[in-house]
């Protein structure tokens, strides 16, 4: 991919059949100096109460509690809430309340993130369908859907607040896996989506006895 | 930065004489070694008291011409600096008059209305193809090259469908020329390319009657009497302008973008097909609309709804593309014939697909000859008309057919260059030895054949009898 550093947003497990596999992969990372932050659904499979979850997150979230051992447990309980690096804020929800896991669903959720952060750039995770919230000079964010692949130039004249999207957990249809590349030196931003071998994942999770729903969802992108 | 001057070095351009200096920015040509490709630089007034909206121009211009690739329809950009630090764009400096230049001479005969005309759509077709609408247009940003092809400039104010609008909430008051600027544009729609339609329409009734269609608006009051009451008939202001040019002038006037011509393409081969063009009560009308009617709209103009932005006209390549080569001229109708045939079992066995129909020429440098007949507008045009003219019969809605006339020496590679760029799941073309095949058509089947990405099918005319 050609990244100096990686990021990851946060609802590292809670969905999928590989929740141990995915730990040990993204603490390697981490030693290495990735930046990782908490989702919901990793607070939740500490333990961490969350009304928001439906029954199939629930019953997942369930599931995946029981696979994880101690050294695991104590990865994610110390990971933090938000991340700030730089001009670069990074945040699971609403860095506005981030234990609140607020949804950014429009230009009004992302003017309290970007507000609250108060960094030229914010990354986000939690809502699942790629989007860039920029402002423009009156300082009111502007909604975008990205083109894969199109590198966007992110100049400090603005703010800016990438959803990047989630790499297998699709709500727009298409059920390639997405992530973002951040050039800070070009300030250009590219969102890219890629294809990976879902087929193997849904048997992984129908294999586990975890709920329909979420198999399915990996192959039709909803 | 020092104010820059004839003889100033910024990052290592040298600056030559000032050609414009404007509001919004002021222009250079460069001092460059010779038989390099004559540039100019561009450099935005950013200064403490300048407007906002020029920054944010700034950046359009770059990103947007930065992002499309290299055309004979709108300058490349060469190099450009930071917009923080040393703002500068370094663009292809472009020979020629441009139509404002032209406009000098209105009223013109409609022949000549139509010439210019489909060349400005050709070159808006260009640019729409790109998901970038240009909002701007008016007669100092359309230039004419030599041989009369045009060149669209002065991308501030434009919209690609690729990058976050930054200009969107810049609208307190209407951005770009109020002269030229459609209805929707007022109330801040950004991503309709029939806008660019409806500037269009405003220059080609300028050339036609010598008169603007709404005048000079000030206020925005004058601004938006556009929703409500209509430009004088141009063959009112001059007889000479024959129905079909003011059917086609009010039809891109429209207040509904739906009314106006959906593509500029279609705009471009109207202009072309005079006679071709269906009448209607708007190519004979003679006086404005009376006062009732006038009341029932302004009534209407008061909740104007913007029609919904079309559709990117991007290659789409979701859908299965078949490619059908055309020879140019081709005129043996078996051929013709047997060629849609094909098409139709295409289309038969995957009904979401898009034909996308394909002739190539000899690139404009290396035509001989002069004259408008053999301008490469005219004859771009003429393709075109060929091209629809072939896939009529087909009777395929609008968005399932695209034409392209690609310029290359070498037919074959261009269109093998075709379907790999696009994606073409299968090419049609006509069997060697079945037509009268100008120019290097003849026998390309078997080179499209050998390396061709996709599926090629030979079509052969049945024989007789």
């Amino acid at each position: 991919m050609g990244a100096d550093r990686r990021a990851f947003l946060g609802d590292l497990v809670g969905y999928g059949a590989d929740p141990v596999a995915v730990l040990d992969l993204v603490e390697q990372h981490a030693s290495k100096g990735a930046i990782v932050v908490m989702g919901n659904h990793d607070a939740a499979a500490l333990g961490r109460p969350d009304d928001a979850l439906s029954g199939s997150a629930l019953a997942a979230v369930d599931w995946t509690r029981a696979q994880l051992g101690a050294r695991h447990r104590t990865f994610l309980s110390s990971l933090p809430l938000k991340v700030e690096a730089d001009d670069i804020l990074y945040v699971h929800a609403s860095a506005a309340a981030p234990e609140q896991w607020i949804y950014i669903t429009g230009p009004r959720e992302a003017a309290e993130s970007i507000d609250a952060g108060g960094r030229h750039y914010t990354f986000s995770g939690h809502v699942h369908e790629p989007k860039l919230y920029y402002t423009g000079t009156s300082g009111r964010p502007m909604a975008f859907r990205p083109v894969p692949g199109t590198p966007i130039p992110v100049a400090k004249q603005h703010r800016w607040l990438a959803i990047v999207g989630s790499a297998g957990q699709p709500r727009d249809g298409n059920n390639a896996a997405c992530y973002a590349l951040f050039d800070t030196e070009r300030e250009r931003l590219t969102f890219f989506r890629v294809r990976y071998d879902y087929e193997s994942a849904i048997r992984k999770i129908r294999a586990a006895g975890l709920p329909e729903r979420l198999a399915l969802r990996l192959e039709r992108g909803t | 930065m020092d104010v820059p001057e004839e003889g100033s070095v910024i990052d290592g351009f040298r600056l030559a004489e000032m050609i414009h200096a404007g509001s919004m920015a002021t222009i250079f040509r460069l001092a460059g070694p010779d038989g390099a490709l004559p540039l100019i630089m561009k450099i935005p007034r950013l200064g403490p008291g300048e407007r906002a909206v020029n920054v944010i121009g700034f950046e359009v211009c770059r990103t947007v011409l930065g992002a499309m690739p290299q055309s004979r329809h709108h300058p490349t950009l060469v190099a450009y600096g930071d917009v923080e630090t040393l703002p500068y764009l370094v663009m292809e400096y472009i020979e020629g008059d441009r139509l404002d230049d032209r406009l000098r001479r209105a009223p013109m005969p409609a022949e000549e209305v139509a010439r210019i005309g489909s060349a400005i759509a050709l070159a808006l077709e260009d640019v729409h193809r790109q998901d970038v609408v240009h909002l701007d247009l008016k007669p100092t940003n359309v230039l004419f090259r030599r041989d009369d092809e045009v060149v669209l400039i002065d991308f501030g104010l434009a919209r690609h469908g690729h990058f976050p609008d930054l200009l969107a909430e810049e609208l307190r008051v209407p951005l770009g020329n109020w002269v030229y600027m459609a209805p929707e544009q007022i109330v801040g729609v950004r991503c309709d390319c029939r806008s660019d339609i409806y500037a269009l329409g405003g220059m080609l009734y300028e050339l036609a009657t010598g008169h603007l269609p709404f005048g000079h608006p000030v206020t925005i009051a004058e601004l938006r009497r556009r929703f409500y009451r209509d430009p004088v008939p141009p063959r009112k202001l001059v007889p000479a302008v024959p129905e079909w040019l003011q059917e086609v002038v009010l039809r891109c006037l429209e207040v509904d973008a739906r009314d106006r011509y959906p593509s500029a393409r279609e705009l471009a081969v109207a202009l072309a097909t005079p006679e071709a063009i269906p009448l209607t009560e708007r190519g004979s009308r003679m006086r404005r609309a009376g006062l009732p009617t006038l009341a029932r709209r302004r009534l209407r103009a008061s909740r104007f709804k913007p029609a919904p932005c079309p559709p990117p006209l991007l290659e789409t390549p979701a859908s299965r593309v078949v490619a059908v080569a055309i020879a140019p001229q081709e005129s043996n109708e078996a051929l013709r014939t047997a060629m849609r045939d094909a098409a139709r079992q295409a289309v038969a066995a995957d009904p979401a697909c898009r034909i996308a129909c394909i002739t190539v020429v000899p690139p404009a440098a290396t035509l001989s000859g002069t004259g408008e007949e053999n301008s490469a507008t005219g004859r771009h045009i003429r393709r075109l008309v060929e091209l629809r003219s072939w896939a009529k019969p087909l009777d395929l809605p609008e968005e399932r057919v695209t034409y392209h006339v690609l310029e290359s020496d070498k037919p074959a590679a261009a269109l093998v260059d075709y379907a790999a760029m696009n994606d073409v799941a299968q090419i049609l073309i006509g069997a060697p030895g079945s037509g009268a095949l100008p120019w290097r058509f003849a026998g390309i089947g078997r080179e499209v054949v050998g390396s061709a990405p996709c599926t090629v099918t030979v079509v052969r005319p049945r024989a007789e009898g």
